[in-house]
């Protein structure tokens, strides 16, 4: 339970892909963020399944895994598809806490959904260490372009604000989805990737949650947490 | 049972006391009067209350309340006119009633039932609930908006659900059973059907009500009007009000509502509860249930469709012992510090259930929790996520903390086979997801997934007893087997009862048997039960409760015959039907060779961070 760091690449013992080269996995946390309702699980299903269904209410956190292949490396998005309700708040940080992506979803059809965007913004910026983690935010529902209530420069502008990147998604049609995440893949790599010990080799059987743990305080009990 | 007979006395006396003071405008019941409050109809009540001028005096006389004991209800002769009226509508010629066996027997009550208590009462209930909302627009609640302009503002109908009824419809109103959720402020938390602000007027109307009572010092628990039983539920600062036209026991709709309650404190534990109501009294709870209602919505259709909640035991699927022992085994090897709970489920029903032996040593793990978490299961999206990580309370474990629920389902993409680990340490998603690794590896070298397929619940005709279509039966802790889940087991609902309707009839025949034998006033250890289309016999014991439900034409020796054929084929049968001894790990940070059966693990209460929790 001691090791702090991930394992130092090249270390690692290194996967062929289907050419022959040897193809380093790399596991990259990505959490998404926002209110009740924006899309998050929608665009999740489109991420890892490139299907829609409607969906209920997330409970919790739901995990989902899909690795993207790129010209140098393979990239094991780990997604956290955390619940937009409130009473789940408590808890989420838990799941961005050392995201290497955060996408902070609102609807583009509703405004209170984009000031909601803002408040996670706040709460993660009190968390993220520069640099370490990138951040997008993601209008969803591109796809009601008749009821929008957020326009693009709006949107834009917050980002260019704030420095994050901006992008506007349907997971209801597929729409810029998988441009999303080849831009999330490229840009973690470029940040984090080249840092030594940024992102972790991903091994067929991770060994537990050596990376996680230690950047919390280990609570055991399950009493001292509460909404 | 004194206590009872003279507490039943003096209710009756006050009610004697009680003159029907005004005439019975016909047709009025609690529904029709909370939604006539509740829309434009409304003076027309007012008026009429004008005219009623019951005064306070009179008031714990139709009300069925009680201060002291809460097992201790009033319901006794209440409940006989349902009986009366049971026996009336069912059927003329084979109803009859044959108690073999009661521990009290005062039938007199039976005939205690008068059409003017009935309809008092619910004149009763219109004339307070309108003085009540006189008594609202009085004092101006802010924000108060008319439900008719609300209902008009729907979204759009193709999404049309439950929330979105009209709640000044008939529609609404004909529903069997309402329930309602509210804080003591009067807010609206919850309602099954309509959105919770087109009735939050009526909602106020309730909370007036409940705080009418408390202002004598008493407690409301239940009005009964000609076709509504109303009960209410007081658990710190909510209120959960139910409004059935089920024919449900009064004590039966409080424990559906505790259900409700105990299934909110599953979200957000009772301790956060009352301090965010301590802190900020008219607080919209609804803010922390958004999303959730659906969990509460599945949660009350289980309850009118799976008989586990009435009989408060959990059902498992019957499984050789040999699959479910080797089951278990995985799960027992499978285990990462901290995990409490390690349980498989197939089709809503338990396939084992593995439990740190340390935290069971001095708490069990109640039925109702377990029925929490396999509606919990059923509202998730695991089935679509793969992987679920979520904090949940046990309320009947411990109301105030969390336990984290892994959830996932080992056979995609058929989903029958869920995965349930608990694990009280938040942290602790990766171990845990790793233990489901091992345990979907271990039940692929044991080819268990597809045994398990193959795994269905039995057939009534399997017993060999002719006549018999269908039976419950609870078997209570033995002294062996102290600490283990409580479990019932039961065949398929087959023909004649393979329509909803025809299930739900027979559930509801269940039901009544049960309040019968659960009677607080007149508990009955057997019930004979000649229906119109079926027999039902139920008998509880020091051992067991069992409810069998007969071809019509049976007789009463036959069915006693019956019945100790089908003892006798259970007693045969219970390796495979029930879960005998729970088996149990340590995740205490030296794990010892957990033994078969989890009978004879060594004294080993190593202080692990769970002490905390019990």
């Amino acid at each position: 339970m001691g090791e702090n760091l991930p394992r130092v690449p090249g270390g690692a013992r290194l996967r062929c892909d289907t050419l022959g080269r040897p193809v380093q996995t790399l596991r990259v946390k990505m959490v998404l963020l926002g209110g009740s309702g924006v899309g998050k699980s929608t665009l999740a299903q489109r991420f890892v399944k490139d299907e829609f269904r409607m969906t209920t209410p997330t409970v919790g956190c739901a995990y989902l895994t899909r690795v993207v292949h790129l010209s140098n490396v393979s990239l094991r998005f780990e997604i956290w598809d955390t619940a937009g309700q409130e009473k789940y708040h408590s808890v989420t940080p838990l799941y961005y806490r050392g995201a290497h992506a955060a996408l902070l979803v609102y609807d583009i059809s509703k405004r209170e959904t984009f000031i909601r965007a803002q408040v996670w913004l706040k709460e993660l910026e009190k968390h993220y260490i520069e640099g370490s983690t990138v951040v997008w935010l993601v209008g969803n529902k591109g796809d009601l372009e008749e009821d929008r209530q957020v326009s693009v420069q709006e949107g834009q502008g917050l980002a260019n604000d704030r420095g994050l990147f901006f992008i506007e998604t349907s997971a209801l049609s597929g729409d810029q989805v998988s441009n999303l995440l080849i831009d999330v893949a490229h840009r973690v790599y470029e940040c984090t990737g080249a840092q030594q010990g940024g992102l972790s080799e991903w091994q067929e059987a991770p060994l537990g949650d050596l990376h996680h743990r230690d950047t919390s305080s280990l609570m055991t009990s399950c009493c001292k947490v509460g909404p | 049972m004194e206590r009872d007979n003279h507490q039943e006395g003096e209710a009756q006396g006050v009610k004697i006391s009680d003159p029907p003071s005004v005439n019975n405008p016909p047709g009025d019941n609690l529904a029709t009067s909370l939604s006539l409050l509740g829309n434009h109809m409304f003076p027309d009540v007012a008026e009429r209350n004008d005219g009623a001028s019951i005064s306070k005096e009179e008031t714990p006389v139709s009300l069925c309340s009680d201060v002291t004991a809460e097992q201790q209800s009033l319901d006794a002769e209440l409940h006989s006119n349902q009986v009366t009226k049971l026996e009336t509508e069912e059927t003329e010629n084979s109803e009859c009633f044959n108690d073999v066996c009661t521990q009290q027997s005062d039938g007199g009550s039976e005939g205690a039932a008068t059409d003017n208590d009935q309809s008092d009462s619910g004149e009763f209930v219109v004339t307070m609930l309108a003085k009540a909302k006189l008594e609202e627009q009085g004092i101006g609640v802010k924000g108060r908006s008319s439900p008719l302009l609300e209902a008009g503002t729907q979204e759009s109908p193709a999404f049309m659900s439950h929330r979105d009824e009209d709640v000044t419809a008939e529609s609404w109103r004909q529903h069997r059973k309402h329930v309602f959720v509210l804080s003591e402020a009067g807010k609206p938390i919850y309602s099954r059907y309509g959105s919770e602000e087109a009735l939050s007027s009526t909602m106020g109307v309730m909370m007036a009500l409940v705080s009418f009572v408390q202002s004598g010092d008493n407690i409301i628990r239940s009005v009964y009007s000609e076709e509504h039983t109303v009960v209410f539920l007081q658990k710190g600062p909510l209120v959960l009000v139910c409004v059935s036209s089920s024919r449900q026991s009064e004590r039966q709709l409080r424990g559906e509502l505790l259900y409700v309650y105990y299934q909110i404190i599953s979200m957000l534990t009772q301790a956060s509860i009352s301090r965010i109501f301590e802190h900020k009294k008219n607080y919209d709870l609804r803010r922390l249930l958004a999303g959730s209602e659906k969990i509460l919505d599945g949660l009350l259709n289980l309850v009118d469709s799976d008989p586990s909640f009435l009989l408060a035991a959990v059902h498992c699927l019957p499984l050789a012992s040999s699959l479910r022992d080797s089951l278990s085994q995985i799960l027992q090897k499978a285990i990462t510090p901290n995990l409490v709970f390690s349980i498989l489920i197939a089709n809503n029903q338990l396939l084992t259930i593995v439990q740190e032996k340390t935290v069971i040593e001095d708490t069990r793990l109640e039925p109702a929790d377990v029925h929490l978490l396999l509606n919990l299961i059923g509202a998730s999206s695991a089935f679509q996520a793969g992987e679920i990580w979520t904090p949940i309370c046990l309320p009947l474990f411990n109301p105030d903390c969390y336990f984290y629920a892994y959830i996932s389902y080992l056979d995609p993409p058929e989903c029958t086979v869920c995965l349930l680990l608990l694990s009280t340490d938040k942290e602790a998603f990766y171990a845990v997801a790793e233990c489901k690794r091992k345990i979907e590896e271990a039940m692929v070298a044991q080819n268990s997934l597809s045994l398990i397929a193959k795994v269905q619940s039995y057939s009534v005709s399997q017993v060999g007893v002719s006549d018999l279509r269908h039976f419950m039966y609870k078997p209570f802790d033995v002294p062996d087997n102290y600490r283990q889940l409580t479990q019932f087991t039961s065949p398929e609902m087959e023909a004649p009862y393979s329509s909803e309707e025809e299930k739900m009839r027979l559930l509801d025949l269940y039901r009544y048997m049960h309040s019968r034998i659960h009677s607080t006033s007149r508990p009955l250890k057997l019930i004979y039960h000649v229906a119109e289309r079926e027999t039902l016999l139920a008998w509880v014991t020091s051992k067991f409760e069992l409810y069998t439900c007969f071809s019509p034409l049976v007789t009463k020796a036959c069915a006693i015959t019956a019945i100790t054929k089908l003892l006798r084929w259970i007693k045969k049968e219970e390796d495979r039907l029930f879960i005998r001894y729970p088996p149990k790990y340590s995740t205490t940070p030296n794990p010892s060779k957990s033994s078969r059966g989890g009978k004879s693990d060594q004294q080993d209460a190593t202080d692990n961070g769970f002490l905390s929790l019990l």
